[in-house]
C-alpha cells in the first residue's frame, strides 16, 4: 500500500497503540485500488478499483473506466481479493491459551447435543480471531468441534471482534457430527465403535423425525431443543457437517444422508480420493482437511494433494483451518490454501474455494464471496501473490471497516 | 531373525557394492543455480561430488568436469546444502519414562525405528542431518542422537560418529510447564531449577572423584551411567539442547548454564524476542520454532514470527527446527520462508536451516555448506527454496540419492496418500531402487 487517506493513517496509529480495540470508525466512502483485483465474478482486473460506500461495494471496474470520486481515501495494494472465508474452523470457541476456561468447542457430558449453539460460545475478542483477520480472513464458519458424535451447531460470523450479535452472518449454519475417531468415546462409553456411532446417529434422526411429526400434529408437544435442530436437518434447512476421514466412514455418512434424505457436508475427508465417484454421485460438498494437517490416526493416509484431487474430480469444495488441540491453535486457511496450491491446486481454484465457493456452500453468495455491487465490502489486500510464503497481508476490510494489518 | 541371515548378508553386500560404484565415478551437476551458503549464489554453476564428498563447486566456466564423470543436467534447478534440523522427533523416538524427572542415562539411540516413515518424509523434505530428541516432559529426558538420513536399515547406519567412534548427540533438557508434574517431578519453576542444580552438583562431585582416582581402579567411584553423561556435559563434550519458551525460563537456563559452565542451545524460545540482548550476551545459540499462530499453550501466547529476525539482529546464532511432528519435515523450508516474511534477511534464514544448525551440533566442518571437502549432502530444488511453489526434487546424502520425486514410492512419501504413513517395507529400502513391498 503506497498511499493511504489521512483518516486511515490516524486509525492505524490508534490501532498500533491498542491492538485489543479493533474498532476503526467506518469511512462512509473510500476506494481500494489493486494492480490485480480478483473479483471472483469474471476475470481478474488489471489495475482494478473497488468503490466502497456505507459498508457495501458501490462499484467495481478497471481504473481506466471507473473514476474515483475526488477527495476520498484510496487504499492501494498489489493484489486485492474478496475477504477470505474460512469454511470451517473452531476459532472463537477454541481460545488462544488452550486452558480449560477458553476451550468451548466440545462439551463431553453427552455424545449428542445438537442444541448447543455456536452463538452462545463464540468469543469474538479472542486474539486468534484478530490474528485471522490480520491475514485477510473476514468471515469464519465456526462452532462446535469434532470431539463428540453430535457436538453442536456452527455459525457464520465476521471477524470484526465486536459482539456476536453485531458480527454474526448466519446464526445456525450446520450441525456438527463426527464419524471420525475423535467422535468416539473410550472406557466402555458409547459410541465406542464406528458401527455404534452410525447406529446412534440414525436412532437420533429417527427420533427427530417422529418429534417433528408429533409437533406438527400437536403444537402443545413440549419443545426438545436438540430434536428441534435435527428436525431442521430433516427438513433440509440445515446440513449435517460430518467429520470423517477413512473411506468407509465417508461412505457411512453418505449412506445415512441417503436414508434420511438429508444434506451432508463431508469434513476432513482424508481418504476421499479413494471414493471420488461415490462422493461425486452423491453431489455433496467436501471440506478437505487443512493441507498441513498432521497425518496421524485416521488421517494417516492424508495427502497434501487432496484439494487438487477433489478439484480434478469436479467435487465441489471449500477450504478450512479445522481444529487443532495444540499448536498452532488456529491454522490460517490462507496458508493451508498456499500449501494446497504448492501441491497442484490451481491458484484460481484455491481463491474460488476461499471466497465465492465457500459463500455458495454457506448459502450466502448473495452477500459474500465476490466483489460485486451491493455485496458486503469485505476485502483482503496483499503485497504480492497471496499464496506465496513471503507475501504480506497489507490490509483487511470488513463491512467497509479498514483494519490495517501492519503488513502482517 | 536367523532366517533372514542370508538375505541380510546379500543385502549388505549389495549395499556396499552400490556404494562402491557410486564412489568410483564422480557425479557432476551442471547448470544449476547453486546456493553454497558460505558464499554468494552461483548462477549456472557446477557441483561435483565423489567418494561421498564435495570435490568442486563453482561457475560453469571455472569447474572442469572430469571425462569419467556422470553428468547430470541441472539447468533450471537450484542446489543447496542438505537441510539440517536441530530438533526433531522422527524415528518414533522415545526417551525417559515416567519414573523420574532426570534420566541422563537414557539414550534416544536405543529407541529409533529406522523404518519410521517420518525418516523418509524428512528425506523428502530435503533434510539430511537431524538431531533426534526425546520429548520435553522431563527436566532431563535423555541423550539425543545426531543422524545422517542415509538409506539405512539400522540406527547404527544412520548415526553420526564422533572422531573417537562414539555416537554423536547432545542432552535434552526442558523447563517451564511441560516437565511440571506431581512428585517426584517438579511442580514449580523454583523446584525444577533446584532439582537440576542438585543433579549438576552430584555430577561435579563424581567428576572430581574420578579425577582424584587418577586412573587407579580401586579409588574410582562406582560407575554411574547418568553421571558419566553429565560429566561429558560439564567438560563441554556434549551440548545441552534446552527446551524453553517463556522469557523468564530462558533466563533461568542461562543462569544455570553460567553456574555450571555447560555448552547449551536454547530450543523453541517463543519469547526469545523479549530477551534477545541477554541471549546474545551469553553467546548461546537459539534453535527457533516457527508456528502459524500464537497460543496453543500458555507459554506460547506471545510467540512471534519475528523471533528469528530479532535474535539474528541481536547477534545470536539462529537456526530453525521442525520439532516434527509439531511441524512437518516435508515443509521445513517453510520455516525460513515465514521468517523472511517477518523481516529476516534471506541469507540468514537459509543459513538458519543449514550451517547455523550444523554449528549447534558441532558438525560445521562436515556439513551445512556446499564446500569442497565437506560431505556430499545436498538438495535439488525445482526453484527458489523460499517459494511455496518449489518442490524438493532429489535429496542426496554422502553422494547417495536418498529421495527422488520421480520415483512413485518416494513421491508418495513427499505428498502423502494411501500407505504413506505405514512403516517402511523391509525390502528394497537400501539400494536407491525403491518400489518393493
Amino acid at each position: 500500500m503506497t498511499t493511504c487517506g489521512t483518516l486511515f493513517a490516524a486509525v492505524a496509529l490508534l490501532l498500533g497503540a491498542a491492538p485489543q480495540e479493533p474498532q476503526p470508525a467506518p469511512a462512509r466512502e473510500f476506494a481500494v485500488a489493486g494492480a490485480v483485483v480478483w473479483t471472483m465474478a469474471g476475470e481478474p482486473l488489471t489495475d482494478g478499483v473497488v468503490l466502497v460506500r456505507d459498508g457495501k461495494i458501490a462499484a467495481v471496474g478497471a481504473a481506466a473506466t471507473l473514476t474515483i470520486p475526488p477527495g476520498i481515501p484510496v487504499l492501494r495494494a498489489a493484489v486485492v481479493t474478496p475477504g477470505l472465508i474460512d469454511a470451517h474452523a473452531t476459532v472463537g470457541l477454541s481460545g488462544l491459551l488452550n486452558v480449560p476456561h477458553d476451550q468451548d468447542q466440545v462439551e463431553k457430558s453427552s455424545p449428542m447435543q445438537p442444541e448447543l449453539r455456536a452463538l452462545d460460545a463464540f468469543h469474538p475478542r479472542d486474539e486468534l480471531v484478530g490474528w485471522l483477520r490480520g491475514l485477510g480472513i473476514t468471515s469464519v464458519h465456526t462452532g462446535h468441534g469434532t470431539g463428540a458424535l453430535i457436538s453442536g451447531q456452527t455459525m457464520l460470523v465476521k471477524t470484526h471482534g465486536r459482539t456476536v450479535e453485531q458480527d454474526v452472518v448466519a446464526p445456525l449454519a450446520m450441525v456438527a457430527v463426527s464419524l471420525a475417531d475423535a467422535g468416539r468415546a473410550a472406557g466402555g462409553k458409547a459410541p465406542g465403535t464406528r458401527a455404534k456411532s452410525v447406529a446412534m446417529l440414525r436412532e437420533q434422526l429417527q427420533k427427530a423425525r417422529e418429534y417433528a411429526a408429533k409437533r406438527q400434529r400437536d403444537a402443545a408437544t413440549p419443545v426438545d431443543l436438540g430434536l428441534d435442530v435435527l428436525a431442521k436437518v430433516l427438513a433440509g434447512e440445515v446440513p449435517l457437517l460430518v467429520t470423517a476421514h477413512r473411506a468407509h466412514d465417508l461412505l457411512s455418512a453418505l449412506r445415512v444422508a441417503k436414508e434420511f434424505g438429508i444434506r451432508v457436508v463431508l469434513d476432513g475427508a482424508a481418504e476421499a480420493y479413494l471414493v471420488l465417484p461415490e462422493i461425486r454421485a452423491a453431489g455433496v460438498w467436501v471440506l478437505p482437511h487443512p493441507a498441513m494437517a498432521r497425518t496421524g490416526g485416521d488421517l494417516a493416509n492424508g495427502t497434501m494433494e487432496l484439494a487438487k484431487l477433489l478439484g480434478d474430480a469436479q467435487v465441489p469444495f471449500a477450504l478450512q483451518s479445522g481444529y487443532e488441540a495444540y499448536v498452532p491453535k488456529t491454522r490460517v486457511v490462507l496458508w493451508e490454501a498456499g500449501v494446497a496450491v504448492g501441491h497442484g491446486l490451481p491458484a484460481a481454484a484455491a481463491l474460488r474455494a476461499l471466497t465465492i465457493d465457500a459463500a455458495r456452500l454457506l448459502q450466502v453468495e448473495a452477500r459474500l464471496g465476490s466483489l460485486a455491487v451491493g455485496k458486503d465490502a469485505d476485502l483482503a489486500l496483499y503485497d504480492g501473490d497471496p499464496f506465496e510464503y513471503t507475501t504480506h497481508c497489507v490490509g483487511t476490510v470488513v463491512d467497509g471497516r479498514h483494519y490495517p494489518t501492519a503488513g502482517r | 531373525m536367523v532366517h533372514f541371515g542370508r538375505w541380510t548378508l546379500a543385502a549388505a553386500w549389495m549395499a556396499i557394492a552400490a556404494h562402491a560404484i557410486a564412489q568410483e565415478r564422480p557425479h557432476a551437476f551442471v547448470g544449476a543455480r547453486l546456493l553454497p551458503i558460505d558464499g554468494a549464489p552461483i548462477e549456472n554453476g557446477t557441483l561435483i561430488v565423489q567418494g561421498g564428498r564435495i570435490t568442486a563447486v563453482g561457475p560453469l566456466q571455472a569447474v572442469v568436469v572430469p571425462p569419467e564423470a556422470v553428468v547430470v543436467d541441472a539447468k533450471g534447478q537450484t542446489i543447496m546444502p542438505g537441510l539440517v534440523c536441530s530438533h526433531s522427533h522422527i524415528g518414533a523416538v522415545a526417551g525417559a519414562d515416567g519414573s523420574g524427572p532426570i534420566q541422563p542415562e537414557v539414550r534416544a539411540l536405543d529407541s529409533i525405528d529406522p523404518r519410521d516413515p517420518g525418516i523418509q518424509k524428512a528425506q523428502a523434505g530435503g533434510i539430511t542431518t537431524v538431531n533426534v530428541m526425546p520429548g520435553s516432559g522431563h527436566l532431563l529426558s535423555g541423550q539425543t542422537v545426531y543422524l545422517k538420513l542415509r538409506d539405512g536399515r539400522t540406527v547404527d547406519e544412520l548415526a553420526i560418529r564422533n572422531a573417537d567412534g562414539s555416537v554423536a548427540g547432545g542432552l535434552k533438557m526442558a523447563n517451564g510447564t511441560n516437565p511440571q508434574r506431581d512428585p517426584p517431578f517438579a511442580g514449580t519453576r523454583g523446584k525444577a531449577a533446584a532439582l537440576v542444580r542438585a543433579q549438576f552438583h552430584r555430577a561435579r562431585d563424581y567428576q572430581q572423584k574420578v579425577a582424584a582416582a587418577a586412573g587407579e581402579p580401586s579409588k574410582l567411584p562406582e560407575r554411574n551411567l547418568g553421571l558419566e553423561v553429565l560429566v561429558e556435559v560439564l567438560e563441554g563434550k556434549r551440548v545441552v539442547h534446552h527446551h524453553t519458551h517463556r522469557q523468564d525460563d530462558i533466563l533461568t537456563v542461562l543462569r544455570l548454564q553460567q553456574e555450571f559452565g555447560f555448552r547449551c542451545v536454547l530450543h523453541h524460545v517463543s519469547e526469545g524476542w523479549l530477551v534477545a540482548e541477554q541471549i546474545a550476551a551469553a553467546k548461546v545459540p537459539c534453535s527457533v520454532i516457527v508456528i502459524d499462530s500464537p497460543g496453543g499453550k500458555l507459554e506460547a501466547a506471545h510467540l512471534s514470527l519475528s523471533t528469528g529476525d530479532v535474535l539474528d539482529r541481536a547477534g545470536v546464532l539462529v537456526g530453525f527446527h521442525t520439532d516434527d511432528g509439531i511441524t512437518d519435515s516435508r515443509l521445513f523450508l517453510r520455516s525460513p520462508a515465514l521468517a523472511v516474511r517477518a523481516g529476516m534477511a534471506r541469507d540468514r534464514a537459509l543459513q538458519a536451516v543449514t550451517i547455523a544448525n550444523a554449528r549447534m551440533l558441532d558438525l560445521q566442518d562436515r556439513i551445512g555448506t556446499l564446500t569442497v571437502g565437506k560431505d556430499a549432502d545436498f538438495v535439488v530444488l525445482s526453484g527458489d527454496p523460499l517459494s511455496v511453489y518449489t518442490q524438493v526434487l532429489q535429496t542426496w546424502v554422502e553422494g547417495q540419492k536418498v529421495f527422488d520425486r520421480a520415483d512413485p514410492q518416494d513421491r508418495l512419501m513427499a505428498v502423502g496418500g494411501y500407505g504413506a504413513s505405514r512403516d517402511q517395507a523391509m525390502s528394497m529400502c537400501c539400494f536407491g531402487t525403491q518400489g518393493g513391498q
